[in-house]
């Protein structure tokens, strides 16, 4: 079943300069097709500028299309009746994880979703407790989230995008801020929801190195997507890669360069694991 | 670390008192004050300075605390005081060079440094006792009526623990930003007045933008999170009045009527 | 000339519960115009560490000196020492603040007493060092990209003509192509001025192919430090501090498990690459 279908997306806003009159028009998105299966891990790749998060806000209604139909789970977004529905079908996790959390207690922040949908108390602590166990955060439900590590806050916000059940989740470079441990931390915790509660994923991101996890990938350039296949199909095309300003993992940039000169191995290697495998048959 | 500032003053403890309805210990603290200008004699003031004793005890905030909120009003009350002791017109009991202290001027005085003293640690206690956003829980709940005037409570709400949860967040942006400008040779210190406001604006410039990046955002992010005003909401943590609350409030009353009679019999 | 840590200490919110150690016992010589990268995971100490070098905070225990001066001695010229030893923090927007990009580089060297013009003069030859085409001069700062703002950012701290440049994660939230961008900038820049350039990060693989010399930091301690291919030997230790060494040393050091005679020592994929053929090359025959 279909989650998220786009069809002949477009997406255009105005410039202004400084005072204030037109300079121009910007198309951000340009005839973009999407179509997501319920339960799907996909990833977005683009460099800032790309159109990815531009995209991504499509897909929870926060922007409408200037061309085109969006449908979440078969509604039209553009359609101010489904609004609420989509949004809570459609989660979304933003950036900055600072922006974004609004409880000064970590449950309370967690609870926010569903208090706005107006679920009754009983089940929003169910919901909150639920939530905070799936991306491993309970024992610290009573801090305040001024007191967490950058990665610790991201899964906070995605436990507050949880507890609203939804189909899918969307997340827009939800590791770009972190280091190296939140950025294992958070994709984790993405991991385990697609896999063992079966929801839908679209991760948004610059990291190469994230994306090997996913059914399929998606590229994007000047609004356009580039690409798309599954992780191994992108990453045997390196030269291509490179043309978009992509950083390919150094395992996969190895292999192709030994491949140039002339070592027999298989296209699109993605882990060292695979690398060493083939080099020492 | 600013991020460890705590606003308001909660004061971590299990007690009664921390546990009552937010509302409960408004309105109390309200009545307390209301209380101390009917009973204004002896007799009334002992016997409010006995309650506040109790309430103190019960909260199991060390005494030490609620004089802290005192020194911030030392000014006010030493002004006071003076003025009253020395403008008071009566029976002269003092006078040197122009000045006459009367009688009645130290009466009057002594009551209204005793006033403050009991008004400020009265509500030092309801401050120390219920955490910020309990105390806008209550607010809302109990301005709630007003509502029918148009007034934006939920909002007001609303914004006011939004307030609490980045003010602390921007301390911490606000001493950053000025270590990166005090690394390009900025002086925040030296100079006159004039100055200083002008080295403020490399400080107050990056603040206000990025002030407005996180409002922009966090305005996003609470739609996507289906945020759409007070009106459909449930509440995770609704305030729910139980037995404890209804004998605070019975306790508060009792006092109340204590009071008005002690201000009808003393005076 | 050199910068001289000797037995450094620094303590957060000191005499409070909520003191908390974050440098022991640093001691450490930055000769001049090396290439430094300071590595280490968040809250591991190597942001304060820079603070303490120009002087933003003040050590509890030992003594920094700077050109042979204990920087913290009572009537050391403080905002001299910022100007010698510039330090450029991890987000541009908490710097610029003027309403176009040349005033803004011009900031620094206006504190500096300089006159109007020997300011403006500065701030062009920066931005030019930065490769910011002239277009942008007198745009506003904050209309730039992420790539470009760095770059400001950076030439508000050149402009004050530096002795040493320090870099608090200078790629930190921008993409493959702008972290490229700014990091050979800064390579540049070193090759056409021979400042010493310490580049705070906690990627090793960003600095890995610029730096001559690594220091790893963790938990207020220096851990390691070394040249970059010494350093990444002890992969394994870096791996338990939540570090990682480039790819390049795993798959080296995997194949060398695996009985492929290849030196591990490998950083850049060209050196991997000539390494391996050069290993299987010699191993066809036999096998």
């Amino acid at each position: 079943m279909k989650i998220i279908e786009a069809k002949n997306l477009i997406f255009e806003y105005i410039r202004r300069d400084a005072e204030g009159s037109v300079e121009g028009i910007t198309r951000a998105v340009d005839e973009v097709d999407l179509d997501v299966e319920q339960g799907d891990f996909i990833a977005i790749l683009g460099h800032n500028g790309s159109g990815k998060s531009t995209l991504a806000k499509h897909l929870n209604a926060i922007l409408y299309p200037t061309e085109g139909t969006v449908w979440v789970d078969g509604k039209d977004t553009s359609q101010e009746k489904h609004l609420w529905d989509i949004r809570q079908t459609a989660g979304m996790v933003f950036q900055n994880p600072d922006n974004q959390i609004i409880g000064q207690v970590v449950e309370e922040d967690v609870g926010f979703g569903p208090e706005n949908m107006g679920v009754p108390t009983g089940e929003i602590w169910k919901r909150v407790e639920e939530s905070l166990r799936a991306v491993d955060m309970y024992e610290y439900r009573k801090k305040s989230p001024n007191r967490l590590s950058g990665g610790q806050k991201q899964r906070v916000s995605i436990a507050g995008v949880i507890a609203m059940h939804p189909k899918c989740i969307i997340l827009d470079e939800p590791t770009a801020m972190l280091d190296p441990d939140g950025r294992r931390e958070v994709l984790r915790a993405v991991r385990a929801l697609n896999e063992a509660e079966g929801i839908t994923v679209v991760l948004i991101t610059h990291y190469m190195e994230e994306i090997i996890h996913a059914d399929k990938a998606i590229v994007m350039d000047k609004g356009h997507i580039a690409m798309q296949g599954t992780p191994r199909e992108i990453f045997s095309q390196v030269e291509r890669l490179k043309e978009l300003r992509l950083d390919v993992p150094q395992v996969t940039l190895l292999a192709y360069e030994l491949k140039k000169n002339g070592l027999n191995l298989p296209d699109g290697i993605l882990t060292c694991e695979e690398l060493t495998e083939a080099l020492c048959i | 670390m600013l991020r460890d500032i705590t606003l308001g003053q909660y004061y971590q403890a299990d007690s009664v008192i921390h546990r009552l309805d937010p509302r409960v210990k408004l309105v109390a603290t309200m009545i307390f004050i209301v209380s101390l200008f009917i009973a204004d004699n002896f007799m009334g003031y002992l016997w409010g300075g006995l309650c506040l004793f109790c309430v103190i005890r019960l909260s199991k905030v060390p005494f030490r605390f609620m004089v802290k909120g005192m020194k911030a009003m030392t000014v006010l009350l030493v002004v006071a005081v003076v003025f009253n002791l020395f403008l008071t017109p009566g029976e002269p009991v003092l006078s040197f060079w122009r000045l006459t202290v009367t009688g009645e001027g130290i009466r009057l005085a002594l009551m209204m440094a005793v006033r403050l003293v009991f008004l400020i640690i009265g509500s030092s206690v309801m401050t120390l006792t219920t955490t910020p956003n309990h105390l806008t829980d209550g607010l809302e709940k109990l301005m709630g009526p007003l509502r029918v005037l148009h007034v934006p409570v939920h909002e007001v709400a609303m914004m006011m623990a939004i307030a609490l949860r980045f003010i602390p967040i921007l301390l911490e942006e606000t001493d950053k930003i000025m270590k990166a400008q005090i690394a390009r040779g900025a002086d925040f210190e030296s100079g006159n007045l004039l100055r200083k406001v002008r080295a403020m604006v490399p400080l107050l410039v990056p603040l206000f933008i990025s002030a407005f990046r996180r409002a922009n955002d966090l305005a996003m992010a609470m739609e996507a999170r289906c945020y759409r005003g007070g009106e459909y909401r449930t509440r995770m943590k609704p305030l729910v009045y139980h037995r404890r609350d209804r004998i605070a409030y019975g306790i508060t009353l009792i006092y109340l009527t204590a009071c008005i009679c002690f201000g009808r019999i003393f005076s | 000339m050199a910068i001289i840590l000797d037995h450094v200490g620094y303590v957060y919110e000191k005499g409070t519960a909520m003191e908390t150690c974050a440098l022991k016992d640093i001691s450490l010589v930055i000769p001049d115009g090396q290439f430094i990268g300071l590595i280490g995971h968040t809250g591991s100490g190597k942001s304060t560490l820079v603070q303490l070098l120009n002087g933003l905070a003040q050590p509890v225990s030992g003594t920094i000196y700077y050109n042979g001066e204990d920087i913290n001695e009572p009537g050391y010229n403080k905002k001299k020492l910022r100007s010698q030893v510039g330090l450029v923090f991890q987000y541009p927007e908490h710097q610029l603040f003027e309403a176009d990009v040349f005033s803004d580089v011009c900031f620094g060297p206006r504190n500096m007493g300089l006159d109007r013009k020997e300011s403006e003069l500065r701030a062009y030859t920066a931005l030019k060092q930065v490769g910011l085409e002239d277009e942008y001069f007198y745009q506003s700062p904050f209309d730039l990209s992420g790539g470009q703002k760095r770059r400001v950012a950076i030439a508000g701290v050149l402009a004050m003509r530096p002795e040493v440049l320090i870099l608090d994660e200078p790629t930190a939230g921008l993409d493959p192509k702008g972290r490229n961008e700014v990091l050979d900038l800064i390579a540049s820049l070193r090759e056409a001025t021979g400042m010493t350039v310490i580049l705070v990060s906690h990627s090793m693989e960003d600095v890995a192919k610029y730096v001559e010399r690594i220091i790893v930091m963790n938990g207020g301690s220096v851990m390691q430090d070394d040249e970059p291919r010494r350093v990444f030997a002890h992969y394994e230790e870096l791996e338990r501090i939540g570090l990682a060494a480039p790819q390049v040393t795993y798959i080296m050091q995997e194949l060398k498990k695996r009985g492929v005679p290849v030196r591990t020592d490998a950083i850049t994929i060209e050196e991997a690459r000539d390494e391996i053929l050069r290993a299987l090359g010699q191993q066809r025959p036999h096998g």
